[in-house]
């Protein structure tokens, strides 16, 4: 059966902003998705938000809205778009809640838009807990004992039959949020209240709780005539208990005989034709350890985080046939991509084994729990390939870029620590749980005892102590010694590093270099191709191991090539918009004729890492000693190491030590803007201001240097022990206290002190330089003051309260000093404004974040100009930054806060944002507006109800009664905490108080209020000093703000950002926004360069 | 990682090598090289007794994971094992488990093969090898395992591999069949007789799971003495080597093609195919895989199927005869299943029984118990 000939448009929902439990996978399954109806002519309107990510690109994606994902909005885009189908299953559970609520409200059926592939039924019957059991029960496939409960009441009774301990599941949220183990009736209380308020249904789940069984998935695809295979079983490596997305995961499974991965198969087959799913799906299972008894856990009927994993273990395109599938295709009509002659209807064999191990950044928020559970937390995941288990292990360990240089040979590792800790961590495991099972091994506990603790296969386990037995093997080694070649080659063979073998030998990498390039020690380079070599693959997929003595390709010895450095793992701070980056590198140097385009990355949820973007991948570690493997084979022209974020960025000098050409900006020069001394003189000769600023190396000279700058100051230890790296201090006190307790300060670890300028505007510029021409982007303003991250502050193009002549300042300063710097590349530039001085805060010589943002807004692309002007051309743009556009992009962040337990929502120095969004539209409140709704900030109706609660004295409180009025002319019930209500009502506002957390008993309480969803907005600022406080992290605000968070109600902790939310409230009442394409917007750009 | 393994040679007939470790029974021994793309199923493959003759590669890189299993019994058979004993003769690996962990095991692979007597060689680049295996087809080969000092003597190893007899040109079935006939009763209503040319123990199970009775008997058992026990139905098994060996076989299986239903199992479906008088033919390197997959050509379903055959059905032969094709494989258009066009005979290229290798096909044995209830 072709395919369905009435499709002629579809529609693909996103899945907006990268948030824990939807990340940039979504990217790579969306992307994948557009070019396969692309390639059947198929008219494409997409809806998604998030500018960072590839797929919102009109050169990819026929039609790009930069709208939330909600009902009201894509029925607009319905509306005006009329497409024949919409595809639900390529943006998440963000795409597939909103599709469901688009089916029932009968919308689709209003405007006659077909859901292809999964029908709706299929997808309640896998989101709804007991629908989903009925439905397994009937296939014959054994669910967890389980029952749904829409009460605390019936929670507890379920509980009491089934037994405890049992599991609290949250239906329809994201990544498991919400859900939680309880032992006791407390905790089953605690969780089922927050659970049923999370729930788009208002239910929760209670079921069998099966602790340290196995986890285990399959990856399933369907067609309309039932055909039905698994494309990848994949195995935890931790047990059931945390959330799979948390787990580090093992492809394919290890520990399954050949009947229980049959047996799984053959259920998870029969479950997914009784569901009657139709294109991708994963299917989870708990599988005893001690029978061949399993347990279904659940059906994710869309591509998810899994799938992309499973796309990237196997190389088989998932969401590409997925999509073909929808279309009406059957799995033996289309062709697998990687061999272009075998057919897709059939099941890759892996020669290899691959992991995937999570990477959190729990440490930056203040208060977080860092315990791993059933409640996904991480932000990123690196994946490894190779040919033992060892090998991957290490190799993943250091592309998690934690400071790790793999399982072992880290200084901490011989960190004492007491049995006792050791033992709760293995039986609680937390974000550091891996380490600490070598660290339980070294001090003497048996694999049988730590699989008791925390019941990881003892398959596992062994290969952990391989790994520190050869530490110890190493440590004693000789390297004259003649057995000394087999041992460090068996070494290479289970995963050690260069450095990790100099650690132990007590030398530098190089010698050990040098060591085993001298005994022909080498890895290979082997190439993915899903048959296990029993066709050949037409596509370069590669990865290197020493478990093989063969290269599978041969290398050109023409030199027009150039390896491009991905971003690495994703963590807050770097995420999909540097994938964004590599890609379009790529493409750029496509266009210029460059014969091999050549990626290093391992991100397995990436575009960069699908094997049909570049000429060659290799999925690799970022570390010098991989990619001068690579560079030693292909010999290429040289590599980019500017468009991946920071990790790429931090290899240069040292890729240039050993050898390598890197294209662009010079060694030199880059060194010349890193290094605050240089920097700060060059400034100085250019006449460009800057806050004071010093290097200092004992604690007293840092508070010498603060009192004479005054504070506040900011500070950035140079070693961070725990918690956040950079700080504002705002008195002696809290400089010393953050300096001692959390950070290291010696000649060898100095501590950069800066005046901090209260109240002063930031602003951005992007660009590109080729040595001679500087093309600025675009002057990007933020709306909260100074203080916020870059990261995570509400940024607008162009500048809405900036002068014009402040504007030329900052070009022409940019002009002098990119000039100065002879980039060659991207660059970004941060200033600060006060009193219309500008000032430099830095600049950086690599892709900013805020990259895809500024080219998609001003349609010129960036990375297009950059990698000519790093191929040594010159750049074709020349323009202004002051060359108005009609529109006007805002990019707000999007934060996780409610994964977070504990985590304090206030903004700070540090970036805490998972990701963002931007909208465009006629003007800042149009698209700001937009913005802030596809950051899932939800806008109060009009005669809602607002809880304000201002820190610090009388004065400071006085700041937000404008802000309070402008609520209560817009009929708002206002509610303040004592104090706040005190100054609102004196100030002519009518304000009533409501009782802080802590008085729980006193009424009308705050916490009341936020649980029955009679707030609709928190406006908390905090002192400015709070979060330097440690002994006041449990602050009433504190207590405000998480609860807000928990129950899910906006809180805003900044008053700039409070102010911007009133100016669109006020004109947002009948007018609506402007529903246009970025097509649109593009087309009515004077300059036509997107192309 | 245990040091006590000696060095060892896998080493081809062109002269190609590879060095490794030894492990297992630490004897010399030669066969046909083939490799096998299944990730899963070693107890299982191991025991299948197609592969007499033969030295396997596994290709997937971490073998004995979970370890071996008990000799324990279901329907009087080892449940774990396709037969009673490790059938291939040698086993090629890139890395060994030495500590593996499950329930169900009770010794490792390397003990295993070193009770069965069966040499081992681990450590080598399975996929060099492969690819090698893929390029030239399926080649003779040698083992060797080198003593403590012994000096690599490589040019009286390489004469030595000129001279192996290739396994195809020797009577592999009479080996491996049982020699007397052996009765499986599970007092079901039909029975059928079963011709074992090295069949595997899940296509005897499929059948007594269906109540169905099995008469096991040798390959070249007579049609008066298989009829003799008044079969409901013919089953002829899976086996190792050149179909055309068997001609006793074949020449039973023409005769009783006519009269009784049939259904044929890899090597059954090419002695069935040789009874009607097609062709058969060797394959550049065999279909050795759980991911084969298999079209049906009357109604274009696909099925993946465990496979395990060097030989294949020549599709063009197959035209003067009154069998059909039935199902392809997908990936190399070659003959998977074919079916009588009038009388209730039909057979498969690959392994309904799986065993290892998915359950897709079972209901093949459902259809086959149909077809013997409208006799």
């Amino acid at each position: 059966m072709p395919k369905f000939d009435w499709i002629h448009k579809v529609l693909v929902l996103g899945s907006g902003a990268i948030k824990i439990g939807e990340a940039a996978e979504f990217d790579y399954s969306g992307s994948q998705c557009l070019k396969a109806l692309h390639e059947e002519g198929i008219e494409t309107v997409l809806i998604n938000p998030n500018i960072a990510t590839i797929q919102t690109d009109p050169r990819l994606s026929g039609k790009v809205y930069l709208l939330p994902v909600t009902p009201e909005f894509v029925e607009k885009v319905i509306a005006k778009e009329r497409p024949d189908g919409i595809l639900l299953g390529f943006g998440g559970q963000t795409a597939l809640n909103c599709g469901l609520e688009l089916a029932k409200t009968g919308i689709l059926d209003k405007y006659n838009v077909k859901v292809l592939g999964t029908p709706i039924s299929a997808i309640e019957d896998t989101g709804d807990r007991e629908r989903f059991r009925q439905s397994m029960l009937e296939a014959d496939v054994p669910p967890l004992e389980s029952r749904s409960a829409t009460s605390v009441e019936a929670a507890m009774q379920i509980a009491e039959e089934i037994g405890y301990p049992v599991i609290i599941r949250v239906a329809f949220t994201l990544g498991g949020k919400g859900s939680g183990v309880a032992y006791t009736v407390d905790e089953l209380k605690e969780t089922v209240t927050k659970g049923i308020a999370q729930s788009r249904i208002g239910q929760v789940l209670i079921e069998e709780y099966v602790g340290h069984w196995k986890e285990i998935e399959y990856e399933v695809m369907r067609d309309y005539a039932d055909n039905c295979l698994t494309i990848c079983n994949m195995e935890n490596f931790d047990p059931m208990g945390i959330h799979t997305g948390d787990s580090i995961v093992v492809a394919p499974s290890q520990t399954m005989t050949n009947r229980e991965y049959h047996r799984i198969r053959q259920v998870s087959i029969n479950a997914i034709r009784h569901l009657g799913i139709i294109g991708e799906c994963n299917i989870q299972w708990a599988l005893n350890t001690q029978s061949e008894e399993c347990r279904v856990i659940e059906v994710n009927s869309r591509m998810s985080r899994s799938s992309a994993l499973a796309s990237k273990v196997t190389g088989y395109p998932l969401a590409y046939i997925a999509t073909k599938l929808a279309l009406g295709y059957l799995l033996p009509e289309l062709i697998n991509k990687v061999t272009e002659v075998t057919t897709a209807c059939f099941e890759p064999a892996l020669d290899y084994v691959t992991i995937k191990i999570p990477r959190w950044d729990l440490q930056k928020f203040v208060n977080a729990d860092r315990h791993v559970g059933p409640q996904m937390r991480s932000v990123g995941e690196v994946m490894a390939i190779g040919r033992c288990f060892e090998e991957v292990l290490q190799k993943a360990v250091r592309m998690l870029d934690i400071g790790k240089i793999g399982l072992v040979c880290n200084p901490e590792d011989y960190e004492p620590e007491t049995e006792k800790h050791i033992r709760d961590e293995l039986t609680n495991p937390t974000d550091e749980h891996l380490f600490k099972i070598s660290k339980a091994l070294r001090m003497g506990l048996s694999v049988s005892e730590i699989y008791r603790l925390s019941g990881i296969d003892p398959f596992f386990l062994n290969k952990i102590k391989n790994i520190l037995d050869m530490e110890d093997k190493l440590r004693k080694l000789n390297l004259a010694d003649t057995e000394a070649i087999e041992i460090i080659r068996e070494a290479k063979r289970i995963g050690f590093s260069d450095e990790q073998i100099a650690v132990c030998q007590c030398t530098n990498e190089a010698t050990i270099r040098k060591f085993r390039k001298d005994n022909k020690i080498t890895p290979c380079v082997k190439q993915i191709d899903t048959l296990a070599a029993e066709y050949p693959a037409k596509t370069n997929y590669l990865y290197m191991t020493y478990g093989g003595d063969e290269d599978d390709i041969t290398f050109s010895s023409d030199t027009n090539k150039v390896i491009v450095l991905g971003a690495g793992v994703f963590r807050i701070g770097s995420s999909v918009e540097f994938d964004w980056c590599g890609v379009n590198t790529v493409w750029a140097l496509k266009k210029n004729d460059i014969k091999e385009a050549i990626i290093i990355n391992y991100n397995p949820e990436t575009v960069s890492t699908d094997y049909d973007v570049s000429d060659k991948l290799y999925f690799e570690e970022l570390t010098t000693e991989r990619i001068m493997d690579i560079y030693d084979k292909e010999k290429p022209l040289g590599v980019i190491t500017s468009v991946g974020g920071q990790i790429p960025n931090n290899l240069s000098i040292k890729l240039t030590e050993l050898g390598a050409n890197i294209l662009g900006t010079s060694a030199e020069n880059v060194d010349l803007a890193e290094d605050r001394s240089k920097f700060s003189a060059l400034l100085d000769k250019l006449g460009i201001s800057q806050p004071p600023w010093s290097k200092l190396v004992t604690i007293d000279d840092a508070k010498r240097f603060a009192q004479e700058i005054g504070f506040p100051v900011l500070v950035r230890p140079s070693y961070v022990l725990s918690g956040s790296a950079m700080r504002v201090a705002y008195n002696n006190a809290s400089l010393e206290n953050f300096l001692k307790l959390a950070a290291k300060v010696s000649p060898d670890h100095p501590v950069v002190i800066s005046k901090f300028i209260t109240g002063a505007k930031e602003v951005e510029v992007d660009g590109v330089s080729d040595g001679d021409n500087v093309l600025i982007g675009a002057i990007m303003e933020h709306v909260e003051n100074a203080g916020v991250h870059s990261g995570d502050a509400t940024m607008t193009i162009p500048p809405q309260a900036l002068k014009p002549e402040v504007q030329k300042d900052i070009e022409d300063c940019t002009q002098r000093i990119v000039k100065a710097l002879k980039i060659r590349g991207p660059y970004n530039i941060q200033y600060l404004v006060k009193d219309d001085i500008v000032n430099v805060i830095e600049c950086n010589l690599r892709a900013s974040r805020s990259m895809p943002f500024v080219s998609k807004t001003r349609g010129i692309n960036l990375i297009d100009q950059a990698t000519l002007a790093m191929l040594g051309k010159k750049i074709t743009i020349h323009l202004s930054p002051m060359t108005a556009t009609s529109h006007v992009g805002v990019k707000v962040p999007q934060f996780s806060f409610m994964r977070l337990s504990g985590a304090d929502p206030v903004l700070g120095v540090e970036m805490l944002s998972t990701g963002e969004v931007a909208c465009i539209g006629e003007n800042f409140s149009d698209a700001f507006s937009k913005a802030i709704q596809a950051a899932e900030v939800h806008i109060s109706p009009k005669d809602g109800a607002i809880l304000i609660s201002i820190g610090g004295d009388k004065e400071n409180k006085k700041r937000v009664v404008p802000i309070a009025k402008a609520f209560q002319e817009m009929n708002f019930r206002i509610y303040a905490t004592a104090n706040t209500a005190n100054v609102l009502n004196d100030s002519g506002v009518n304000a009533t108080v409501l009782y802080k957390v802590r008085d729980a008993q006193v009424n009308p309480n705050i916490l009341d209020y936020l649980q029955e969803q009679k707030i609709d907005l928190v406006i908390n600022v905090p002192v400015t000093n709070h979060k330097e406080d440690y002994s006041d992290i449990l602050t009433d605000g504190y207590i405000i703000r998480r609860q807000a968070v928990e129950f899910n109600v906006p809180v805003i902790t900044n008053l700039q950002l409070a102010e911007a939310l009133v100016d669109v409230l006020k004109k947002n009442d009948s007018t609506g926004q402007s529903i246009c394409s970025l097509n649109e917007y593009m087309d009515k750009i004077p300059w036509k360069q997107w192309q | 990682m245990s040091d006590k393994n000696k060095t060892a040679i896998l080493l081809l007939k062109d002269g190609t090598s590879f060095i490794g470790k030894g492990f297992g029974a630490p004897n010399k021994t030669s066969g046909e090289i083939v490799f096998s793309t299944s990730m899963v199923g070693y107890t299982e493959a191991l025991t299948d007794a197609s592969f007499k003759g033969q030295i396997l590669t596994l290709t997937y890189p971490m073998i004995g994971n979970y370890g071996v299993p008990s000799n324990e019994l279901d329907f009087g058979l080892p449940r774990y094992f396709e037969s009673d004993h490790i059938q291939i003769q040698g086993l090629v690996i890139h890395e060994l488990c030495f500590e593996p962990y499950h329930w169900a095991s009770t010794r490792t692979l390397d003990k295993w093969l070193s009770d069965e007597g069966i040499p081992g060689i681990y450590g080598i680049d399975t996929r060099r090898l492969t690819k090698k295996l893929r390029t030239n087809g399926d080649m003779l080969g040698m083992l060797h395992f080198f003593d403590e000092n012994e000096k690599p003597d490589f040019e009286t190893l390489l004469e030595e591999c000129q001279n192996i007899t290739d396994p195809n040109k020797t009577d592999l079935v009479k080996e491996v069949s049982i020699k007397e006939p052996c009765k499986y009763n599970v007092d079901g209503k039909l029975t059928v007789v079963l011709i074992d040319c090295g069949v595997k123990f899940s296509i005897i199970r499929s059948l007594l799971k269906r109540g169905i009775n099995v008469i096991r008997v040798p390959y070249d058992t007579s049609v008066d003495d298989i009829l003799s026990y008044n079969p409901d139905g013919i089953l002829v098994s899976n086996g190792p080597g050149d179909p055309k060996k068997n001609t006793k076989t074949i020449e039973a299986v023409r005769v009783l093609a006519e009269k009784l239903p049939m259904m044929g199992i890899c090597l059954g479906a090419q002695v069935l195919a040789l009874a009607f008088g097609a062709d058969t033919y060797k394959l550049k390197f065999g279909h050795r895989s759980q991911n084969q997959p298999a079209l049906d050509l009357t109604s274009n379903s696909c099925y993946i199927t465990i496979q395990n055959h060097s030989y294949a059905i020549n599709m063009e032969t197959l035209k003067q005869t009154p069998l059909e094709p039935w199902y392809i494989n997908s990936n190399d258009k070659t003959i998977e299943g074919v079916r009588h066009k009038t009388k209730p005979v039909y057979a498969v290229q690959w392994h309904p029984e799986a065993s290892p290798g998915p359950h897709d096909t079972e209901m093949l044995f459902d259809k086959f118990k149909k077809t013997m209830e409208a006799k």
